[in-house]
């Protein structure tokens, strides 16, 4: 491809691309994102290729390997174009089958289908699926469209559209303009204006002026970031040569943390083709406006997700973040003035430009505009992520969208914000989510991690590692939080083991009023919040680990014992042969016992035991009941039947 | 032993500005620690003294001052992972390998580390094993993948 030099020049290219693309072609699009990976995509593809040449179909099917679909509980899952027939959790043994079925016969293959987990019905096409039903896909649409190598699939989609409009069209001041009445807000956490932001830098002395891409995702439990830059690189690009002209920067940073190679790989690609194609580097265009970006990669620090701590990493130095009574967007990159968008805020630019800010205010309530991807995990029965309208409620996002809890466990709570949030419960389940909303009930949006749990999680427990998390995390740089959190954690980790007393929970409380007070960065301002709202939410769990040395839960090991049920232990062997700790005494049709001095409280058992039987309980609070005689340990068939 | 390719790696960056994190990553890569060989050249080539160097290979995570074994072991400990029963799987890959978190077994073939996310939350518990991911994780599954490794 030749380099374009105007507007039409991209037109006739997108033109070009379009005439030479069959939409009745068959073709075969496969999730390739780190998600299907790990459950085994590549094997399927390998397979694909395989039975392809076997059944003589060579040349007449494209392979195309695209991002994620987000659905990820379910997957690997591919695509069969031009029918559009979404087959889930493929393996590499269906292979054959899907090929001389669908692709020759065009017949479908019924077992491959979503199934309804309500209504048991197959779903034919996407539109059915409950779990996207509800959602409304403007960013994450576009993945199941493109293999993200490929510039092409992106201007066939209408790519670069929007830059070329910003280039020609409008002023730096009508997009900023337009970002302005848009009300976009940040997507990495806080939720601060994206306007404002560009406005702060734009207006700052000091040139070179720097944009960056924040793709640091440090939250656990988060991964949309990964998700749009593996899926779809060149939104995110777009965004920032658009936001870059709009500020007036010829240079940016896109900062993607190490974990991710697949999303370095892919931006890497990206940029190149780009550059290629005249849409990044010297005279964007043909419009005399120039930018150039380079990747950073990020070296493992949770802190460094910080804005202010971000770039210090940029410039090669240790993460950490420093007093922001001067902005960065004044001074951030050696003291340059410097925007730092989340990957989702830039990847929602160019659709403002597109579509123009009208429309997409007219999306979510009155605080917050637009959509959220949200990375729905934990104990919910539809895992992988969500893209939703704000305002929609934490119920249908769980129930409609999420399936409901797994296993027809009760709920307990949603983790909403990484570390830096807190837990939302059952009572407020109805609450939209929206950035303002979520902080009021204690919690705050994050980058949109949302972790569900049920019964079986101790909030206690979960309070501990979120300290204990950020404990690890803290640079050390200001007290408050390096003192404070450590504090915390012995704290905590003494009331989950039985040791807690009852002015525990003052001090944590007076920990957390400092902490959040006299913080230096945000990671320290908000490391108090899953202790907060814990306590807010969760008292009685406290209380129970506290007075009556009891896990609620059954989940904290110090306080929990594992016994033997003699009414249901069929002597099967099973948990005998797998205890790491050989404290499970018994024999074939002996009852098993476990023995308490032995036991390591590992729960290998308790996993290893068929669900048939269930033989194996936990008890906390109480002690083990004693177990039964010698002589009745022995199974007979007659006791069997008559004890049924 | 480790010069020329130290030289080779440094030799890509060496003019730009603020690479040192990208130039460690790069050797992280290559060797699968930082020897101290490599901090002495990129101090002497880049005039940066070897105490920033230090500082900031050990601030990081990805960046190991300890040799690393043949096959690298990363048990996720994210939030998600965590409450699908992660630190099990942790308990279990300890157990297995005989080491802890952050130790080499002594016939230097495996290396046991925790991550706090590795962005594959719907499919939790996972573990990563050099570069390769796997998901939904449990004691037979971990017992495979583990004795595949040679």
């Amino acid at each position: 491809m030749k380099s374009l030099k105007s507007p039409s020049d991209l037109e006739k290219l997108r033109k070009d691309i379009l005439a030479k693309k069959d939409p009745k072609r068959l073709a075969i699009a496969a999730c390739v994102s780190t998600g299907c990976q790990a459950l085994g995509a590549q094997k399927v593809l390998e397979a694909f290729d395989e039975e392809i040449k076997k059944q003589g179909l060579e040349g007449k099917v494209e392979i195309k390997e695209t991002g994620c679909l987000g659905f990820c509980e379910k997957g690997p899952r591919i695509v069969i174009y031009p029918e559009e027939i979404y087959y889930f959790q493929v393996k590499a043994s269906d292979v054959p089958e899907i090929v001389s079925k669908t692709l020759i016969n065009n017949e479908i293959v019924e077992r491959l289908l979503y199934t309804d987990t309500v209504t048991g019905k197959k779903a034919r096409y996407l539109s059915e699926v409950p779990f996207y039903k509800y959602q409304n896909r403007l960013l994450l649409e576009s993945n199941r469209k493109l293999d993200p190598k490929k510039i092409e699939d992106y201007l066939a989609i209408g790519g670069y559209a929007a830059l070329a409009k910003a280039l020609f069209q409008m002023t730096p001041e009508d997009v900023m303009n337009e970002v302005k009445d848009s009300n976009l807000r940040g997507r990495g956490g806080g939720g601060f204006p994206t306007y404002r932001k560009w406005e702060s830098t734009r207006n700052a002395p000091g040139e070179p002026k720097y944009v960056i891409v924040n793709c640091d995702e440090g939250d656990p439990g988060a991964f949309m970031n990964r998700a749009l830059m593996e899926g779809n690189p060149h939104s995110i690009l777009e965004g920032l040569i658009i936001g870059a002209y709009a500020i007036g920067s010829h240079e940016g940073f896109i900062y993607v943390r190490q974990e991710y190679p697949l999303a370095i790989e892919n931006m890497e690609t990206a940029i190149k083709q780009a550059e290629q194609i005249g849409l990044l580097g010297e005279d964007i265009l043909g419009s005399g406006f120039d930018f150039k970006v380079k990747i950073h990669r990020g070296a493992g620090a949770f802190v460094s997700g910080e804005s202010s701590a971000l770039m210090t990493a940029i410039e090669g130095k240790v993460g950490e973040p420093r007093p922001k009574y001067v902005h960065t967007s004044e001074k951030g990159v050696w003291d340059k003035p410097s925007t730092l968008n989340n990957v989702e805020t830039w990847a929602n630019i160019p659709l403002i430009i597109n579509k123009g800010a009208e429309w997409f205010a007219s999306i979510g309530t009155a605080g917050s505009k637009g959509t959220k991807i949200f990375a729905l995990a934990g104990k919910v029965n539809n895992t992988g992520l969500v893209e939703v309208p704000f305002g929609i409620s934490l119920r249908d996002i769980i129930y409609k969208i999420g399936g409901g809890i797994r296993n027809g466990k009760e709920f307990k709570g949603v983790q909403t914000g990484g570390p830096s949030g807190g837990v939302i419960p059952k009572q407020h389940l109805d609450s939209p989510v929206d950035f303002d909303e979520l902080t009021k009930l204690g919690s705050m949006m994050g980058s949109g991690g949302m972790i569900v749990m049920d019964e079986d999680t101790c909030m206690v427990e979960l309070a501990r590692y979120f300290v204990n998390f950020l404990c690890d995390e803290s640079c050390g740089k200001c007290t408050p939080c390096r003192e404070g959190l450590k504090q915390a954690n012995k704290i905590l980790n003494g009331i989950v083991s039985g040791k807690g007393t009852e002015e525990d929970i003052k001090k944590l409380e007076k920990i957390a009023e400092v902490t959040s007070v006299a913080s230096l960065c945000a990671l320290g301002k908000t490391s108090a919040n899953p202790l907060l709202t814990t306590l807010r939410y969760f008292k009685n769990e406290y209380d129970a680990h506290i007075k009556e040395k009891r896990c609620p839960a059954l989940a904290c090991k110090e306080l929990i014992s594992y016994y033997i049920d003699p009414e249901k232990c069929k002597a099967c062997m099973i948990c005998h042969r797998n205890c790491p700790a050989d404290a499970i005494i018994g024999e074939k049709m002996k009852i098993h016992v476990i023995d308490q001095s032995k036991c390591t409280k590992c729960g290998t058992c308790y996993d290893m035991c068929p669900p048939r039987f269930g033989a194996v309980k936990k008890v906390s609070g109480e002690p083990v009941p004693s177990p039964i005689p010698e002589e009745e340990r022995l199974i007979k068939r007659a006791k069997k039947e008559k004890r049924d | 032993m480790y010069e020329d390719r130290i030289d080779q790696i440094i030799d890509k960056y060496e003019t730009e500005k603020g690479i040192l994190i990208q130039l460690l990553l790069d050797i992280q890569h290559e060797f699968n620690w930082i020897p101290k060989e490599a901090i002495k050249r990129i101090s002497e080539r880049l005039k940066i003294p070897y105490s920033q160097i230090f500082r900031v290979a050990s601030f990081y995570t990805a960046l190991s001052l300890k040799p690393i074994g043949r096959h690298l072991v990363r048990v996720c400990l994210g939030t998600a992972c965590y409450v699908r029963g992660a630190p099990r799987i942790l308990d279990s890959v300890e157990n297995k390998l005989g080491i802890k978190s952050g130790e080499t077994t002594s016939d230097g073939k495996f290396s046991l580390e925790t991550v706090n996310c590795l962005g594959c939350c719907a499919l939790g518990p996972v573990i990563e094993i050099d570069g390769k991911y796997f998901g939904k994780l449990n004691s037979a599954k971990l017992e495979k993948i583990l004795s595949s490794c040679n």
